[in-house]
């Protein structure tokens, strides 16, 4: 009982206009994000095709989940993309914060250069890299060939078609991440770096022993970013190779929306949404785990 | 390293991310045959190519049916976003703390799980084809809550309490004394909400079928890979240039907010 008439004085010292004031989010939040939620773990036990009545299956759909090679596939080539975007995307982004930190002149202009491909469209980018891609005619090969070397198939052979695609997201991305590291470097105190001259430590010993385990928190923001950005890789495959050549570059995401939009299997569709959203937990996770008791041991 | 080295370096990082756009732009010009080249000259430059996608596709109405989707969007985010920004920050109220941590929750769901209930729930509620379909989702976004909260945090009490005092509501204080005061917050939440959903192409090829009703990045994604360009690539690349040339114009003159609004939210994330 005293309980309840604490919680009603409570309710009563409180402003009302509080409560007006998050009305129209709570609204939201039910239709947007509370019914979608309890409606996705209701659909996942069923089989429907929005036109005919749902039909209760049970673990129907989870049990042919896991023996749907494309689904397997699907995960793979989403891990594979993040593999090689990752580490590439960190590197090189480093590199460039690097060289911008040293520099003083131009500085703006180069950052702002490098951040283009962030702001614009994915569609825009995944075009114009499918040009200079093209096997043929594409910018690429003619000056691999004007240089001596063979052409490559970029996006033709199943082996080349997923690096290619995560080259292309390296270079969309990476600025967003040359500024993050750009920002992490500037926060460095310098009286560091000095105390290590006067101790007489090369540059490259400082760059171990100071820069980067000074730049720990922002490599895990970025691993973090990335792994999350990566995980809802669409538009390019998409766009760029439909998934092909012979499924290389089907990413869970694209698979889940043919299953949803294109076949109608919303039932299925939603399971593997669920089971993708539960792997992707389980991967950002583990990477913050590792990344944190990598953080005390230094 | 010496510094000569260093611009080099930087030099070269220019080209890479600068010049495919510029290559972009001009072989949108070119005639088919010279497309694959590398040079950037032609001696036959020509609007043809963005004549035959002006006369195959809607690229204008698509382009006003971006701009209505995004300004509602970003206009929305920003009146409901700082109501519930300032309600978590600024008032006291039961509840209060159970609702931040939800709103913290909700951004840790991936949209995977919500897209396909989201699209039923439009197809149910009449809203697929129509531009309240597009902006129904994303009018409040947690991030926006977040940013607007930790922003108004910051904020004097008294300030609020003197305006009560003299007989503000909360809407007055809200809009007419705190806004004034928020904007490096106001154009941070603006350009990336602005920026998200004018990029976005997944949620308009779900809820969006009839052409009249595209986005622009929807319609271009389905000139290029539904046959209408016929393989034409400069078609292709001239409906790409369409659809950049809005970005290039609003980053050119605000660069500096687009960079810094993106690596706040990045680290905050």
């Amino acid at each position: 009982m005293k309980s309840v008439h604490t919680l009603i004085s409570r309710i009563r010292e409180s402003e009302k206009n509080g409560y007006a004031f998050i009305l129209p989010y709570i609204i939201f939040f039910c239709l947007f994000i509370a019914y979608p939620l309890i409606f996705s773990f209701i659909l996942v036990f069923h089989r429907w095709n929005i036109v005919t009545p749902m039909e209760w299956i049970g673990l129907r759909n989870f049990i042919r989940l896991f023996q749907d090679p494309l689904f397997a596939r699907a995960i793979i080539n989403t891990l594979i993309f993040l593999v090689l975007h990752i580490p590439l995307q960190i590197v090189i982004a480093l590199f460039f914060a690097l060289l911008l930190n040293s520099a003083i002149k131009l500085r703006g202009l180069f950052r702002s250069v490098y951040f283009f491909p962030v702001v614009v469209s994915g569609v825009v980018v995944t075009i114009l890299w499918a040009q200079l891609y093209n096997y043929e005619n594409g910018l690429f090969n003619h000056i691999l060939t004007a240089l001596g070397f063979s052409a490559i198939p970029w996006l033709v052979d199943p082996a080349f078609a997923m690096p290619s695609i995560a080259i292309m997201a390296t270079w969309k991305n990476v600025g967003l991440y040359i500024v993050l590291f750009l920002v992490g470097l500037q926060t460095i105190p310098s009286y560091l770096y000095e105390a290590a001259e006067i101790d007489g430590a090369s540059k490259n010993y400082q760059f171990f022993k100071i820069t980067l385990p000074m730049l720990n928190p922002t490599i895990v923001v970025i691993f973090i970013l990335s792994t999350i950005g990566g995980f809802s890789l669409f538009i390019e495959p998409y766009i760029m190779t439909g998934g092909g050549p012979m499924n290389s570059t089907l990413s869970a995401m694209l698979y889940i929306y043919n299953q949803a939009f294109s076949f109608n299997h919303m039932g299925y569709a939603a399971a593997l949404g669920f089971v993708f959203a539960l792997i992707i937990l389980f991967v950002v996770t583990l990477q913050r785990r590792i990344m944190e008791t990598e953080d005390y041991s230094t | 390293m010496t510094r000569i080295g260093i611009y080099i370096l930087l030099m070269v990082g220019l080209i890479v991310f600068g010049y495919p756009f510029v290559w972009m732009i001009s072989a949108s010009l070119k005639p088919e045959l010279e497309i694959g080249a590398l040079t950037l000259w032609s001696s036959d430059f020509s609007s043809k190519n963005y004549e035959l996608v002006v006369n195959r596709i809607p690229v204008f109405r698509a382009l006003l049916n971006s701009t209505i989707v995004s300004v509602s969007v970003t206009i929305s985010v920003l009146i409901f976003g700082s109501m519930v920004g300032f309600a978590l920050a600024k008032m006291r109220f039961f509840g209060k703390e159970i609702l931040f941590v939800a709103i913290l929750f909700t951004m840790m769901i991936p949209f995977q799980i919500t897209m396909i209930p989201q699209y039923i729930l439009m197809v149910w509620l009449g809203l697929t084809d129509t531009y309240l379909g597009l902006i129904a989702p994303y009018a409040m976004t947690a991030l926006s809550i977040v940013l607007f909260r930790q922003f108004f945090m910051s904020i004097p009490q008294a300030l609020i309490d003197a305006a009560r005092v003299d007989g503000c509501s909360d809407l007055k204080i809200l809009f007419k004394i705190v806004w004034p005061l928020s904007r490096p917050v106001i154009v941070t939440v603006g350009i990336l909400t602005f920026m998200t959903v004018w990029n976005d192409v997944l949620w308009p090829i779900i809820v969006i079928r009839e052409r009249s009703m595209m986005t622009m990045p929807q319609l271009v994604a389905l000139f290029v890979t539904g046959g209408e360009a016929e393989g034409q690539l400069g078609a292709m690349l001239a409906s790409a240039t369409m659809l950049a040339l809005p970005v290039i114009i609003a980053y050119s003159f605000f660069q500096r907010y687009f960079i810094d609004s993106m690596a706040t939210t990045g680290l905050k994330g």
